[in-house]
């Protein structure tokens, strides 16, 4: 679809219609040129992406990364997925910029400006994986209602920032806390001011962890707007929505936290498995914490042709939530049998990690290169999808790329 | 000179100074205006061939619909579209709306969800319009528990 050719059309036309007559010269109109009011964003310059990235929804914006793409050991913003609930937010001042902790749980409210977060409380690096919870929903049978991410919706950069932890204990928290969540500066899409588009969170035992960031660079840089400049929760190995952008507030709760999507079906699972398509009470839904174990071959990119006698090298990342990955696998027969390849530890706790290999192929055919991690407590990706649930959400089945030796 | 003389003088030259400057203020708007609709001056030159546009309702080429598919919005075309577009499209994108696959009991159920905690509007009669087209365009396809790969673009792999 032309849309931009097409709305340049109907400018003339509106155009003409507003006179009311044929625009006689109306091919004189220098070529080109599109009222700016009415000029389509890109949002691969916009947001500074690779231009083969999928542009899911662009109200609001959520763009999904590719396989191939995510090949960098660090992930560049440039092959980084945008998921948004809510609009970014327009003006964002640094100068101007505070965070404030409230709720039941603190002793008492405290605001700290941007420049007293970066200048009082020590700075920290870790790179991080940040994977959205819904990765892999496009394959659910009954399909799960939201966007349709198929494998690009994973991360791992290195974020920079101060605990969460030092903060909280800056502010002084009461025995009866439990659960914080987050408050940010992005708009809800109805236009209502008084709603919050999201606002999560997680239990203390998530916040005093030492990967658990403030933070306010990203690969050394300030963070780039549409992942949260200039202030944002990092909470490696959760599901990404837990690492709230555009961070103004922290409420330390006495309870689990009910903002906008940490209730209903949004970010739950069944408590217990249900057969595809099961409605599921409120009740009977419970939180997502660490991510599920994946990976993903990063290279090559799916559809490789090789001449027989030829191998390949292959290479990606796995990770594991909240755990690390023990064994890396992969199966060039459909997962009848499995090989063993080799595995890099973590850059630090909860950062992916890397993998390498090199296939072999006994004939000329059609093949597929499956790879399967296996995580510190034994649990293996499934070749299958794993148990169904409302929301698509979870979807750690084993990637796999096709080959073909001709 | 009489003061009347004098009065009715100096009236006419201010009369006479206000008709200038309409007339400038005339001739500069209406060049003004010539820009905006001939900004290329090709009046003045040998026009070669002169295309019309006919100045069709905004709202045709607006909805334009090419090959079933509402091109502004990417909606298939079928009996409910325009309620689908004009309550739909408002606070998200229509992308929101075309890559799910829902039954009638789905769509509805995300209807309330939006109704609940999104601000969207009571739909009146038109919920069982726009709920119809949804169930018959955007209904769910069996997948089964692994699909084969699809869409493979096949190259060279050079070591």
């Amino acid at each position: 679809m032309n849309r931009r050719k097409f709305v340049q059309n109907s400018g003339l036309t509106a155009l003409s219609a507003l006179i009311g007559a044929e625009i006689v010269f109306g091919n004189a109109m220098p070529k080109g040129y599109i009222p700016l009011g009415l000029q389509d964003p890109d949002p691969f310059k916009m947001f500074d992406k690779d231009p083969e990235m999928l542009v899911l929804n662009d109200k609001p914006w959520n763009i999904e990364s590719l396989a191939h793409l995510l090949d960098d050991r660090v992930t560049p913003n440039r092959a980084m997925f945008i998921r948004n609930n809510g609009k970014i937010p327009e003006k964002v001042d640094p100068a101007a910029w505070t965070l404030t902790f409230d709720g039941e749980s603190v002793q008492s409210q405290k605001t700290y400006s941007l420049a007293e977060l970066k200048s009082r409380f020590s700075k920290h690096t870790y790179q991080l994986t940040l994977e959205c919870g819904g990765n892999g929903r496009s394959e659910f049978d009954p399909p799960a209602k939201g966007n349709q991410w198929s494998v690009g919706a994973v991360s791992s950069a290195e974020w920079t920032g101060v605990r969460l932890r030092d903060l909280l204990d800056d502010v002084g928290i009461k025995s009866n806390a439990v659960y914080i969540g987050y408050h940010a500066a992005d708009t809800h899409l109805s236009g209502d001011p008084n709603k919050e588009p999201i606002s999560r969170g997680f239990p203390i035992a998530k916040a005093m962890q030492d990967e658990t960031l403030l933070a306010f660079q990203m690969n050394g840089k300030d963070i780039p707007l549409a992942h949260g400049h200039p202030l944002r929760l990092v909470a490696g190995g959760w599901p990404a929505s837990v690492s709230g952008k555009w961070l103004t507030g922290i409420s330390v709760r006495d309870q689990v936290h009910d903002g906008p999507k940490m209730v209903g079906d949004s970010y739950r699972v069944p408590c217990n498995p249900v057969a595809p398509g099961t409605k599921v009470a409120d009740e009977d839904m419970c939180i997502i914490e660490s991510m599920p174990v994946k990976s993903l071959i990063t290279y090559p990119k799916t559809g490789a042709t090789i001449s027989h006698g030829k191998n390949i090298s292959f290479r990606g990342h796995a990770w594991a939530g909240e755990l690390e990955v023990d064994t890396m696998q992969y199966s060039i027969d459909f997962g009848s049998t499995w090989k063993e390849c080799n595995l890099e530890a973590p850059a630090n706790r909860l950062a992916w990690q890397h993998f390498s290999g090199e296939a072999t192929f006994p004939r000329k055919g059609y093949y597929e290169l499956w790879a399967r991690a296996i995580d510190s407590l034994g649990n293996a990706q499934p070749m299958v999808l794993p148990g169904w649930n409302p929301k698509g959400y979870l979807n750690n089945a084993c990637h796999r790329i096709a080959v073909k030796v001709v | 000179m009489d003061p009347t003389e004098k009065f009715e003088q100096s009236a006419r030259a201010i009369s006479r100074m206000m008709g200038i400057i309409f007339a400038m203020f005339m001739v500069v708007g209406g060049f003004l205006v010539y820009m905006m609709i001939d900004p290329a001056f090709s009046a003045f030159r040998p026009a070669p061939e002169v295309a019309v546009v006919v100045a069709t309702p905004l709202e045709d080429d607006f909805d334009k619909i090419e090959n079933g598919v509402h091109i502004r919005t990417g909606f298939i075309e079928g009996e409910g579209l325009m309620t689908v577009v004009n309550n739909c499209t408002n606070c998200h994108s229509a992308k929101l709306v075309t890559q799910n696959r829902m039954n009638e009991d789905g769509w509805r159920a995300t209807i309330k969800w939006m109704q609940e905690t999104q601000n969207l509007w009571d739909l009146g009669k038109n919920e069982d319009i726009i709920v119809k087209y949804l169930a018959t365009y955007y209904a769910p396809e069996k997948k089964g528990r692994r699909q084969n790969l699809a869409d493979i673009d096949w190259y060279v792999l050079e070591k």
